[in-house]
């Protein structure tokens, strides 16, 4: 799949900024006054900048408002839906937060169920296609969850939490590449049963349907992360977490430069893992072009 | 409302049959050509006169296909929206725009609704839809609902302009839910398949399957006459072969 930076962005940032949200909401840190604004700030940049930047995606962003439309039947929609809805309730605990001292820990813990609802219906959009075998499993949500709470306990700089958190998510990211690898492996459909001709003999294209490149092998049909996939993955695997732990070990004393190593070598990595999502993803479709 | 309808009245698709497309793309040319200057944002293309790229609708496919015994068979496969009766395009669309009709199946865009993500042709597992770079809408195959209904047009003309221009009769339409439908009764008899049918979305276009070929003379090839090289060329060989 075409690994799109409006998509990537999308996913990594509004994960991260769904996760601070939930830990705000829960009181990690419970702070007020400028500091919760701080913190609130980051949360929203992320979060809102996120989903901007999935508007950037559209074609005709100017649609983009029918989107809240179809909650029933399109997870995509269900995600617009929910991030709205987690955004202006989160806001109003943040409000109580900054300007009146106040805790509201019913309606924060409300938000932060709704934060991960919110990241869950955007694994969702991923999880649901069956014509990307390697994303159609349960370890995407798992995946995308884990990273979004690790993320989000770092940013909360909560850091004995983020300590396990990361090593959860290092293990959902784990079984995520060795599952979608096994899908691979086992997928029923090929060119054989993509042309219904498998039944006839082994089949192979010999002659492609336009000479010129067209949508769906600009979108579905990219080939160039699967190159060097086993790389990309040691090298965000090191940097989503291994560095992010070893500094948040190493700088006990000083939690605040353990904190933002660990904060930006964990960005740094999920964006590599993130743009390997998409680009070593293969869409079915590529049965037809044999490739 | 993207949310598929539990039947529909009729089951209008097409059937094509594998064994008699002879791969000349006039399908692919008049499917571009009605489909331009009809219902619809035209489908565009890029760099027509240099690396052209464009929309289509349909597309046709080559390919070889190898036996376990017997020689190797050409196959030209045009490709284009299946109308499924389970369509994942529909039901992953946020805004509403890609439905499928109750009364005849057709799974359409409602371009004025669509934003342009690209989810649905993301969930179509047979690259039916192309998201059209110049309108920002997605297109697919509307089985030319703007022909089949047209009383304007003389009645011959009623049917896709696929179908209708098809040169080697391989493309039929019809309603595929009716069992006494000539199309029926033609996928009944000559075996029509679905494409990827492990997906499960119960695609209602059916592929009839290439007709065995002729066996009569397989097997009796000419015995080669000369398997051991003599004279000028048989000294030559070995000469090399020792070199």
């Amino acid at each position: 799949m075409h690994p799109a930076p409006s998509v990537i962005f999308f996913t990594v940032f509004s994960g991260l900024g769904f996760g601070l949200l939930g830990f705000l909401g829960l009181g990690m840190p419970g702070l007020n006054g400028w500091f919760a604004f701080t913190f609130y700030f980051i949360a929203y940049a992320f979060a809102v900048g996120g989903l901007l930047a999935s508007v950037a995606h559209l074609a005709s962003p100017m649609n983009a408002i029918k989107s809240f439309s179809q909650w029933r039947s399109s997870w995509l929609s269900r995600e617009g839906v929910l991030a709205v809805v987690t955004l202006v309730v989160t806001a109003v605990y943040a409000v109580g937060r900054i300007f009146f001292d106040t805790a509201m820990p019913t309606l924060g813990a409300i938000g932060s169920i709704l934060c991960v609802l919110t990241v869950f219906s955007t694994s969702m959009i991923y999880t649901q296609l069956k014509t990307v075998p390697r994303w159609n499993s349960p370890t995407t949500p798992f995946m995308f969850l884990s990273y979004s709470f690790a993320g989000g306990a770092l940013l909360a700089g909560q850091v004995t939490l983020a300590l396990y958190l990361l090593i959860v998510a290092a293990i959902a990211q784990l079984l995520n590449w060795r599952v979608g690898d096994q899908r691979m492996l086992t997928s029923e459909t090929n060119l054989g049963t993509a042309t219904g001709l498998g039944n006839v003999g082994v089949v192979r294209q010999y002659e492609p349907p336009h000479s010129g490149k067209n949508y769906l092998l600009n979108e579905m049909v990219y080939v160039v992360g699967r190159k060097h996939a086993r790389k990309v993955r040691r090298i965000s695997f090191v940097a989503a977490f291994l560095i992010p732990v070893l500094a948040l070990l190493a700088f006990r004393d000083a939690p605040h430069i353990g904190g933002m190593l660990a904060i930006i070598f964990h960005i740094l990595g999920v964006v590599g893992s993130r743009w390997l999502y998409f680009a070593e993803a293969r869409h079915v479709v590529a049965n037809f072009y044999g490739k | 409302m993207t949310t598929l309808p539990s039947q529909t009245d009729t089951k209008l698709g097409l059937v094509i049959d594998l064994d008699t497309c002879v791969g000349c793309h006039a399908c692919v040319v008049s499917c571009k050509g009605w489909n331009t200057q009809n219902y619809g944002a035209p489908l565009s293309d890029k760099d027509a006169y240099g690396t052209p790229e464009g929309t289509f609708l349909n597309r046709v496919h080559s390919y070889e296909v190898q036996p376990d015994q017997g020689a190797a068979q050409t196959v030209h496969f045009p490709k284009s929206c299946l109308h499924c009766e389970d369509a994942p395009c529909v039901t992953v669309c946020p805004t509403g725009a890609s439905y499928k009709r109750t009364e005849d199946g057709i799974v359409l865009v409602n371009e004025a609704d669509c934003m342009g993500c690209g989810l649905c042709a993301w969930s179509c597992p047979y690259g039916a839809r192309e998201l059209d770079l110049m309108a920002g809408v997605m297109k697919k195959c509307t089985l030319c609902v703007d022909r089949i209904y047209n009383d304007n047009l003389p009645e011959e003309d009623r049917i896709p302009a696929c179908v209708r221009t098809c040169p080697s009769g391989a493309r039929h339409f019809g309603d595929l839910g009716d069992p006494n439908s000539d199309v029926s009764k033609l996928v009944a008899e000559r075996g029509g398949m679905d494409l990827m049918p492990e997906l499960g979305t119960k695609p209602v276009n059916k592929y009839l399957p290439p007709r065995p070929k002729d066996t009569l003379d397989c097997g009796v090839a000419l015995e080669p006459v000369a398997e051991e090289a003599k004279g000028f060329l048989g000294w030559l060989d070995k000469a090399l072969e020792k070199m």
